[in-house]
C-alpha cells in the first residue's frame, strides 16, 4: 500500500502524485515497476493506465482496465485486479487513486447551461449536488424506517471520535450530537457534519499472489471476497426510480459478496462503510447484514459504531466524514491497516474487515482478512 | 472587464439538453402537458425515458398524457453553496413526485413553487410549468 498525506492541497499534479504513490506501494511490497504487469483505474482518474506504464517504464503491461461510477468503483478495482491474478492473466496489478481538487474541481460545479443525459431530469430542478441527491433518499429513509437526524449525528460523532486518534486525519476536533444538530443546513435534512470533507490525497495498492505478497516489508492482506452490484432500474445518484429505492446498490453487492465467501456478517469485526454522507452508513449497515432492514438507526445509537466499545466499530480512521474524502480509497487503506493491526483505532483480535464503496451509485465491496 | 462595483451577471439556470429519447417529454412541457412513456406491448409506464421496456423488453411505446397529479415521495430544502443561478432562489425546496397513474414506475424530480408551505411526504401535488431561459419545465404546487 502507498499513501500520500491527505491535505487541502496536494502540492503536485495528479499525475505526479499517482506515480509517487504507486512507487511507494511497490516498494512496500518489495517490488519495482518492472514487476508490474497490470493496472486498473477508475474512470474519474485523470491519468490513464497506459500513461502510468509510459511514465514508469513498465515493460509489458498485460492487463489493464477501468471501472466507472466514481465513489462506487474503489473496491471493484481491487476486485478486478484480484480476478486477473486468480485467472493468471497478470501477476502484479496496481490499483490507484490520486486527487488534486485545484486541478480537478468540484464535479457538480461544472454543470453547463444545458444538461443532458440523466442530469436533465434533476439539475434543472435544483437537484444538482451529491448532497441534494442523497438528502432526497435520506428523507425517504427517515420516513419509511423511523430514522432521525440524531441517528445521522451518531455516524458523524463516531467518525470524528476515530479521526481524533488518527494523526493523518484532517478534522480531529471532537464533536457532539448537539454540535451536529446545530450545524448549518446544506440540503435538509442533511447538515454540515453529515457531509464528507473536500480533500486531496493519493492511495495505491498492489494486488498479487499470496506467494509474492509474502516477500513484502509488511504482512500480506488477504482478499477474502470481492463483489459488485447495481440492482434493477438504477439511475446513478438520483436512484429514485426502482420499485424500492431504499434497497440500494449495496444490497445487491452484499448478496454477491457473501454468496462467494465463507465469511458472513457475524465473522466481521470492523467495517469501513462508504460515508460521503452519513445516512449512507446506516443504510449500508442494513445492506451488508449487520442489522435488519430499517434497524440502522437503532444499531448506531449510544455509540454503537464507536471504537472500542461499540458493537461494530465503523470507519476507524475517521472515514470520508473526518479523515479525508478521496472517493473511498482511504477506507480501503484503513481496511488494510485494520487487518495488519496498525490502525490508530485498532480492533483487538480482528480477523475480517469489510470495506464498501459508494452506494447510491453502482457499487462494490471487499472483505479483507488477516494473514496469520 | 466589469466596472468597479458592478456585480457580475447571474448565470442562467441550467436547462435540459433534449436528445432523441427525451425530446417528446420536453416538447409536451412547452405545450403545458405532462407526459410519460408507456409500453404498448405490456402496458407498463417508465421514467426516465429509454428505448426499451425494462419489464418485457419491447421497443414499442407511446407517450401518454398524465393527469399531472401525484404525491410527495420525498423532498429537500437546498442551502448554499449552490450554482450561482440557484443561489438566487435559496433556500428552495425540490421534491420527488410519485405520479397517480403509477406511483411505483413514475417518479419525477421537480421543484416546489416558492409560495408553497413546507410539504410532507404523501401530500398531494399538482403540476404547473415555468419558463427557464428558452425552455418550459415542470414546477409543482401543493394541493
Amino acid at each position: 500500500m502507498g499513501l500520500l498525506p491527505f491535505s487541502k492541497n496536494l502540492g503536485r499534479p495528479e499525475r505526479t502524485a499517482a506515480l509517487e504513490v504507486i512507487l511507494q506501494a511497490l516498494a512496500e511490497a518489495g517490488m519495482g515497476a518492472d514487476d508490474v504487469d497490470g493496472v486498473v483505474r477508475t474512470t474519474m482518474e485523470s491519468t490513464t493506465d497506459a500513461h502510468i506504464a509510459f511514465c514508469l517504464g513498465i515493460p509489458d503491461l498485460r492487463f489493464f482496465g477501468e471501472v466507472g461510477h466514481g465513489g462506487g468503483s474503489g473496491c471493484a478495482l481491487v476486485g478486478h485486479a484480484a480476478l486477473a491474478v486468480e485467472a493468471g492473466v497478470a501477476e502484479v496489478v496496481v490499483v490507484y487513486r490520486a486527487r488534486n481538487r485545484s486541478t480537478g474541481g468540484r464535479p457538480w460545479a461544472q454543470a453547463g447551461n444545458q444538461v443532458g443525459g440523466d442530469a436533465q431530469w434533476s439539475v434543472p430542478f435544483g437537484v444538482v449536488r451529491p448532497v441534494d441527491q442523497i438528502a432526497m433518499l435520506a428523507r425517504r429513509y427517515m420516513h419509511e424506517c423511523g430514522i432521525t437526524t440524531r441517528h445521522f449525528g451518531e455516524v458523524a460523532v463516531a467518525c470524528r471520535s476515530h479521526a481524533a486518534r488518527n494523526p493523518g486525519a484532517q478534522m480531529r476536533d471532537p464533536i457532539t450530537l448537539q454540535d451536529h444538530a446545530a450545524a448549518r443546513p446544506v440540503s435538509e435534512p442533511l447538515r454540515l457534519f453529515d457531509c464528507c470533507l473536500e480533500s486531496d490525497g493519493a492511495v495505491a495498492f498492489v494486488v498479487t499472489t499470496l506467494e509474492r505478497a509474502r516477500g513484502g516489508a509488511r504482512p500480506p492482506v488477504l482478499i477474502r471476497a470481492h463483489a459488485q452490484g447495481v440492482g434493477p432500474e438504477h439511475v446513478v445518484m438520483t436512484s429514485y426510480h426502482s420499485e424500492n429505492p431504499l434497497q440500494s446498490t449495496a444490497t445487491f453487492a452484499a448478496r454477491n459478496l457473501y454468496r462467494r465467501s465463507e465469511v458472513g456478517p457475524n465473522d466481521i469485526q470492523c467495517a469501513q462503510l462508504y460515508d460521503a454522507f452519513s445516512p449512507l452508513v446506516l443504510m449500508s449497515l442494513e445492506a451488508y447484514g449487520f442489522c435488519g432492514p430499517g434497524e440502522g438507526g437503532a444499531f448506531a445509537e449510544d455509540g454503537g459504531l464507536q471504537w472500542p466499545a461499540g458493537r461494530l466499530p465503523v470507519n476507524t480512521s475517521g472515514g470520508s466524514l473526518s479523515e479525508a474524502y478521496v472517493h473511498g480509497f482511504n477506507l480501503i487503506a484503513e481496511g488494510v491497516r485494520q487487518v495488519r493491526g496498525t490502525s490508530t483505532a485498532q480492533v483487538a483480535g480482528l480477523e475480517h474487515c469489510l470495506v464498501s464503496s459508494g452506494s447510491g451509485v453502482p457499487t462494490s465491496a471487499l472483505i479483507l482478512g488477516a494473514y496469520r | 472587464m466589469t466596472a468597479a462595483g458592478t456585480p457580475p451577471p447571474v448565470a442562467d439556470r441550467p436547462v435540459p439538453r433534449r436528445d432523441e429519447g427525451s425530446a417528446p417529454f420536453w416538447e409536451a412541457c412547452a405545450q403545458g402537458r405532462l407526459v410519460a412513456q408507456r409500453c404498448t406491448a405490456c402496458g407498463r409506464f417508465r421514467f426516465p425515458p429509454r428505448p426499451t421496456c425494462p419489464a418485457c423488453r419491447s421497443f414499442e411505446h407511446r407517450w401518454e398524457d398524465l393527469s399531472g397529479r401525484g404525491r410527495v415521495w420525498s423532498w429537500i430544502r437546498a442551502h448554499p453553496p449552490l450554482l450561482p443561478a440557484f443561489a438566487e432562489l435559496a433556500p428552495y425546496i425540490a421534491l420527488v413526485v410519485a405520479l397517480d397513474e403509477d406511483p411505483i414506475h413514475l417518479r419525477m424530480i421537480g421543484r416546489l413553487e416558492p409560495a408553497c408551505p413546507e410539504p410532507a411526504i404523501g401530500d398531494p401535488v399538482q403540476v404547473g410549468f415555468e419558463r427557464v431561459v428558452d425552455q418550459v419545465i415542470p414546477l409543482w404546487r401543493l394541493g
